[in-house]
């Protein structure tokens, strides 16, 4: 995760918050919750390394695979934010998650990279699938199952009678307002499920 | 080879009272330390044996090279639990027929052996044994419990039965309590010894006798739910002990000499286990390990079982074990996450069925080793 994308989304984040941390990575932004927001909670996790990784840096971490839909292990509105920071992207089914983020967090806070970023538009006009900065892969070892842009992501949380609470793009460290789903390479959106 | 570890006894001569309303009068612990104990106590981790096992958890005897204890790979200087910066004490349970008073010895009462009638001990009970031997060691709180399998369930025990006296507990390849399948398991193994003419109603002792026939079906039952089905193929297969020439299959068409290599196996470790494992301690051991299951006073709630622990946790389990799966660890995950108590969870990819919480895999010992890292030698107030 780059510093720019750890910090926007840890600005999101409420002090002291119950945190849950789907595909938590290394671990490096729940550690600088835990340290600079006095935040608490668990990371969720698969791969080996990065559950090695969490608990050397002492972020609490759960070794689950999010795709057998063990999120029932948590208790309904147990977190006061679900992170799903670019975990949305691996999953095969993101729906369903989606809909447990909303069940299990207060709110949940989700970012991916934004297919209709320009220069990614550009690109399959020129014909060819985008390698750029933020979708640093080849179309054929891209470990990302799912483009989306943000606009689709307003779609499907509409679907799900998710209330979206604050939507934004975030381009080199900045956040973008205006025509995010243009002018930004990732998506951020803050939503909660209906009341 | 791995340091020289010295096994040690201490008495009791106060009696412990029993989960069943028996009591233990005069017992002796067997066990063993490594490692310094600072200043102010509070490094102390206790090791916590499984079925089989003892206190001798790590090192070798003087002049036995080859008598590593059963985490030697796991305890020891430099090893995922540092001796060099923690105080480790390996206990050998009540019960057991490793050094600590057993079936095998005298009934304090009677003067005759216990046999049979050594009192029915459940994991609560040797916990409570075990917190007698801090007391005597003059610790009060400890950094971490740790143990694997019945093992994993004393450490949980710890942290429900002593809450204030454990910061860390490290449950590896245990459950909350057994399934039907598993204490069917323990059944099988237990008729075996039961219904062996030399087991006398398990005052074989008298008898100048051992059941050993049961003991030997009781470890091969055991031994085949340690390991994984890919493991056992991968290792023995289909593979003849020894080929018959004129034969164009290779069998023997014999229904009771050894064919196939895992019989040869099995009857190797049968053979083996009962040469040194008392019969009446195995009856004992399976049993506790049936009655465990902290959620039995509330209901079958697990969550609220553990609502009163106060340490950290750190649980793992291995994908192959089908023994003590991962879901029967998920179980407890999903209760101390309930509950908001610190918890984490590692399921380790391993081919090695239950057996894998003995062996080396770099990843399961990694996690372990950072775990240990980041506890604190300091007490909790």
């Amino acid at each position: 995760m780059t510093n720019d994308l750890l910090n926007a989304i840890a600005a999101l984040v409420p002090a002291g918050s119950r945190v849950l941390d789907l595909g938590c990575g290394d671990g490096a932004l729940l550690a600088h919750l835990q340290q600079h927001k006095g935040c608490t909670g668990y990371g969720v996790e698969l791969d080996d390394a990065n559950v090695h990784a969490c608990v050397a840096r002492g972020v609490q971490v759960l070794q689950l695979n999010l795709d057998q839909g063990l999120l029932s292990l948590f208790e309904d509105q147990s977190f006061d934010v679900v992170l799903q920071i670019d975990t949305l992207q691996h999953l095969r089914n993101a729906e369903v998650m989606l809909r447990e983020t909303a069940r299990v967090g207060k709110t949940g806070i989700v970012a991916f990279p934004n297919f209709a970023h320009w220069p990614n538009r550009l690109s399959i006009l020129r014909g060819r699938m985008p390698v750029t900065k933020r979708l640093p892969y080849q179309w054929y070892d891209t470990p990302n199952i799912r483009v989306g842009t943000f606009a689709d992501f307003e779609v499907l949380a509409h679907k799900n009678g998710l209330r979206v609470l604050d939507g934004f793009g975030l381009q080199d460290g900045q956040r973008v307002d205006t025509w995010p789903n243009l002018m930004a390479g990732t998506a951020v959106f803050r939503f909660a499920g209906s009341v | 080879m791995s340091f020289i570890a010295t096994p040690r006894t201490m008495h009791f001569a106060q009696p412990l009272p029993l989960q069943s309303g028996a009591q233990v009068r005069d017992y002796t612990l067997a066990y063993e330390t490594y490692g310094t104990l600072n200043a102010d106590k509070s490094n102390a981790v206790l090791i916590c044996h499984a079925l089989n096992a003892s206190h001798h958890v790590a090192g070798v005897y003087e002049g036995q090279p080859k008598s590593e204890g059963w985490w030697d790979n796991m305890i020891g200087p430099g090893k995922p639990v540092d001796t060099n910066r923690f105080f480790v004490i390996g206990v050998n349970n009540l019960g057991s027929c490793f050094g600590s008073t057993g079936p095998m010895h005298t009934h304090p009462d009677t003067g005759q052996v216990y046999g049979a009638d050594f009192p029915v001990v459940t994991v609560e009970d040797w916990v409570n044994a075990q917190a007698r031997l801090l007391d005597a060691l003059g610790i009060e709180q400890l950094a971490a419990v740790m143990g694997g399998s019945l093992g994993g369930m004393q450490a949980l025990s710890w942290t429900l039965q002593h809450p204030a006296r454990v910061r860390h507990a490290v449950v590896v390849a245990s459950a909350p309590n057994l399934t039907a399948e598993n204490i069917a398991f323990n059944e099988v193994a237990r008729r075996a010894i039961v219904t062996d003419p030399d087991f006398h109603g398990g005052h074989f002792y008298a008898h100048g006798v051992i059941p050993k026939r049961g003991l030997r079906i009781a470890r091969m039952v055991g031994h085949i739910t340690y390991l994984s089905d890919d493991v056992m193929n991968e290792k023995f297969g289909r593979e003849l002990r020894e080929a018959v020439a004129d034969s164009v299959t290779g069998y023997r068409y014999s229904t009771q000499d050894i064919e196939f290599q895992i019989e040869s196996y099995l009857r190797h470790q049968g053979d083996k286990f009962s040469e040194y494992f008392d019969a009446n301690t195995y009856l004992l051991i399976t049993r506790a390990l049936d009655y465990f299951d902290p959620a039995r006073a509330h209901g079958g709630d697990l969550a609220q079982a553990l609502a009163g622990a106060r340490s950290q946790f750190l649980v793992v389990s291995f994908t192959t074990d089908w023994r003590f799966s991962p879901a029967r660890s998920r179980e407890i995950v999903q209760a101390l996450v309930k509950n908001q108590h610190a918890v984490s969870y590692a399921e380790i990819d391993a081919p090695h069925g239950h057996d894998a919480f003995l062996l080396d895999d770099a990843r399961y010992l990694n996690v372990v080793r950072s775990y240990f890292d980041h506890i604190d030698t300091g007490a909790r107030p």
